[in-house]
């Protein structure tokens, strides 16, 4: 329900504070949807900096997977993952171009 | 040395939801910046891609004390913050010991053209604030116009490419430069890809007393015309091309530079990434690569005697 | 009572209420004010932050700063500085912060001019400002006083700019009565502002994004808070005439009771409208003045009220207005009258530009033009410029 001009506080000021993340973007439609295989991550943390979203999921010190309401297949946690090889802890499926 | 692990243990300030593009540069910047001092943090954003996509009314992706004015004034605004701080503990309405962190954040438009003389006054005055500059290297909210801060040759959309010019004729401004002829305590040129580097730095800002200033090369998938998972990489294209030198400059006199690259690359390695600057490997248009060459070895010579010698000698 | 000039007047208002911060940059002559109060500054007359900035922009910008910062905050400018603060001033009044300003009004280049008239501070009569014009020093002084405490009333929150036209301000030395500082302060008891940037217990984003689900819906939130100004200007005019015995309202009448023909004018141009009338009224003439001093919120009922019984009234614009029917005083004035059964006929005059003398004379012919319109029944209402060479 949108607010009647009543409702809202002195000069417009927002007294919510980081409610933007009930937003779930639709974006991922668009991007390419990262997978992610716990065995193969060392936990480096590399995917959890670069993620423009927010959207790698840590528990226990431990990246645990992705958070698909907020990731835009972007694909930086791939591309920057520095584990290489067959058997990769993030990749895209299907995509050949991605490696 | 702090390592990710401690830094993902720390409180989001900026949270998810918002609505830059994949692969913005911005949140990461933000992720390392905002983490970079314990104390709380007022900041003051101009108008950008950042406060745009981050403040949609009724949402918010901050958890801190934001405020927006306009394009070109986020450094006056912020000094008048400043002041009424100073002002309140003069008058004992705020603890001696509480301690605020100030900082403006804005982009390359509202620091190298419409906001230069907000931010140089700022620093003038002397305010205890740090000034974080964005650059994408073109005014990306507004549709990716050329700024002040669009390198030489790039196709922009007041810049483009045609039959007879082959984008912008100009030179970038050397803002890292220009703000450090300030003689402020604290100046740093960094990149998101390496975060450790703009980490550090962003806590030196925070911690020195007295205006500091950062300029971060923000990657602009939309505006660079790259893919979206390319952007973190091509800041590091940029400092291994240096194109993006890593360095600071400690009380307007000693520069060190964070990062030499052992393989210094051709800058075409950083050209030919970007769909911005396609049209300059013609061969028509290798003059111009030359002259792009030829000045960023110049100015990474320049940096490296500076290095030696201190930046006034 | 001391004999100062109009920006010495501001300057002991300002040192007296003792802002938090004061913002400076140089206009002529609203700087006259600024250094004023620089140097009481400097010498521990007042110790108020004295902020010197790099642009009127930068200034209107700082006291943004200040005023999100639950701080009090004064500046002054004139003209061409107000003009480049134009897009601030927006925002400072929707973000709702009570800063007042202090405007020596001058005019607007080109030509570029150091000289009286209104066309500052009307360019910005629709940026949400309260606009409060003052006819001379002793006017300018009570205005800056009562325009804290309008500007920080809890149902207002808008910011106010103080008008006195800067021949005045420059170097006319008038008596002025200059209340005591107990009497001041005890004025000027400022209440809690609504929110502060600073109050990093409650963190807010101010100055959000808005998309057109919200953006009207902001508008007329704001626009509250210059509709319920209306009201406290009046209380706060009323409650420093009952301390100081110098009473204030949205406009003043001069012999306007009884009168048949009158000039509705703002500022400096009163007092000598004001010895016209005398003169006219000696010879019999039932000629009267309205001097508006709240332009912003128009008082459009009250001025209906106390001109609808007119013949015929002159409206006297110190501004040009290129390509509209009248300047805006005139503009507000007709609309303000239209929808009334009984109404006088209106005549449109612009006057002073960029200093031009107005005298005893031209408002005594003014008065004989409007007086032959009416009983000619048809008149000319075309605008007219008076001490014009053509």
């Amino acid at each position: 329900m949108l607010k009647k001009w009543q409702d809202l506080e002195i000069g417009g000021i927002n007294f919510n504070t980081r409610n933007s993340f009930k937003n779930v973007l639709k974006s991922l439609e668009t991007g390419k949807k990262p997978e992610f295989n716990h065995e193969f991550c060392k936990n480096c943390f590399l995917c959890w900096v670069f993620c423009p979203d927010n959207a790698i999921i840590i528990e226990n010190n431990m990246i645990k997977g992705i958070n698909y309401d907020f990731c835009k297949g972007c694909g930086i946690c791939v591309t920057e993952c520095p584990v290489t090889g067959v058997h990769q802890p993030l990749y895209i499926k299907n995509d050949k171009s991605e490696s | 040395m702090i390592t990710l692990k401690e830094l993902t243990n720390k409180e989001d300030l900026f949270v998810s939801g918002h609505g830059l593009c994949p692969g913005c540069g911005i949140p990461v910047i933000l992720k390392l910046v905002l983490r970079a001092t314990e104390y709380p943090i007022v900041i003051s954003n101009a108008t950008g891609c950042l406060q745009v996509a981050s403040t949609e009314f009724p949402a918010t992706s901050w958890k801190l004390n934001w405020i927006h004015s306009s394009l070109g004034n986020a450094a006056s605004t912020i000094s008048g913050i400043e002041t009424m701080y100073r002002v309140l503990k003069k008058q004992g309405k705020l603890q001696t010991d509480t301690e605020i962190k100030f900082l403006a954040i804005v982009g390359d438009g509202g620091t190298n053209d419409i906001g230069l003389s907000s931010l140089s006054g700022a620093i003038e005055r002397g305010h205890d604030f740090v000034y974080l500059c964005y650059d994408n290297q073109s005014y990306a909210n507004s549709g990716g116009q050329r700024s002040s801060a669009s390198p030489i040759g790039t196709s922009t959309s007041t810049t483009p490419t045609g039959k007879v010019l082959p984008g912008k004729l100009q030179y970038k401004k050397d803002i890292t430069k220009i703000i450090a002829a300030h003689k402020l305590p604290y100046v740093a040129q960094t990149a998101p890809w390496n975060w450790e580097d703009l980490y550090t730095k962003a806590k030196k800002a925070f911690d020195i007393e007295g205006p500091a200033y950062l300029n971060v090369l923000n990657p602009c998938p939309k505006e660079w015309k790259i893919p979206s998972n390319k952007s973190i990489e091509l800041t590091r294209i940029a400092a291994d091309t240096c194109v993006w030198p890593l360095y600071e400059i400690e009380a307007g006199k000693n520069i060190n530079i964070n990062y030499k690259p052992e393989n210094k690359l051709p800058v075409t390695e950083w050209l030919k990434r970007q769909n911005r600057f396609k049209h300059l490997l013609n061969v028509e248009n290798r003059w111009i690569v030359d002259e792009i060459q030829n000045v960023i070895d110049q100015n990474w010579k320049c940096l490296l005697k500076q290095e030696k010698r201190g930046i006034n000698n | 009572m001391e004999v100062i000039d109009g920006n010495f007047a501001i300057a002991e208002a300002i040192k007296q209420i003792g802002p938090d911060v004061v913002i400076s940059y140089p206009q002529i002559p609203s700087i006259l004010i600024l250094e004023s109060i620089a140097s009481f500054i400097a010498n521990g007359e007042m110790d108020s932050e004295f902020l010197n900035v790099d642009s009127d922009y930068s200034a209107m910008s700082a006291c943004i700063g200040v005023a999100a910062s639950g701080g009090r905050v004064f500046t002054a400018t004139a003209s061409q500085g107000l003009a480049l603060m134009h897009e601030t001033l927006f925002i400072a009044s929707s973000l709702r912060l009570p800063i007042v300003m202090g405007i020596t009004n001058r005019a607007l280049a080109a030509p570029i001019n150091f000289n009286a008239d209104h066309s500052d501070s009307m360019a910005q009569r629709d940026s949400g400002w309260i606009q409060i014009f003052s006819e001379n020093s002793q006017e300018a002084y009570d205005n800056i006083i009562q325009a804290f405490k309008i500007a920080e009333n809890k149902d207002v929150r808008t910011p106010v700019m103080v008008g006195i036209d800067s021949t005045f301000a420059f170097n006319l030395h008038e008596n002025v009565n200059v209340q005591t500082n107990d009497e001041i302060l005890e004025f000027e008891n400022k209440p809690d502002s609504n929110y502060s940037i600073l109050d990093i217990e409650n963190p807010k984003t101010v100055g959000s994004f808005c998309t057109p689900d919200y953006f009207f819906e902001h508008k007329i939130n704001q626009n509250k808070g210059i509709e319920s100004s209306r009201k406290v200007i009046k209380d706060v005019g009323r409650e420093f005439g009952d301390r100081f015995n110098r009473y204030y309202g949205y406009f003043e009448t001069y012999k306007l009771e009884d009168a048949e023909f009158a000039v509705i004018l703002m500022s400096s141009a009163a007092g000598t409208a004001k010895k016209a009338v005398d003169e006219m009224r000696k010879k019999g003439e039932k000629v009267g003045l309205l001097k508006l001093r709240v332009f912003r919120p128009f008082p459009y009922k009250e001025l209906g009220e106390s001109l609808s019984n007119l013949k015929s009234i002159a409206v006297l614009d110190r501004v040009l207005t290129p390509g509209t029917y009248g300047g805006p005083l005139f503009i507000e004035t007709m609309a303000a009258l239209y929808s009334l059964e009984k109404r006088p006929l209106v005549y449109p005059y612009i006057y002073g530009l960029g200093g031009r003398d107005i005298t005893l004379k031209h408002i005594e012919d003014i008065f004989d033009d409007i007086k032959k319109g009416f009983n000619n029944e048809k008149g000319n209402f075309e605008i007219k410029y008076i001490n014009l060479r053509e």
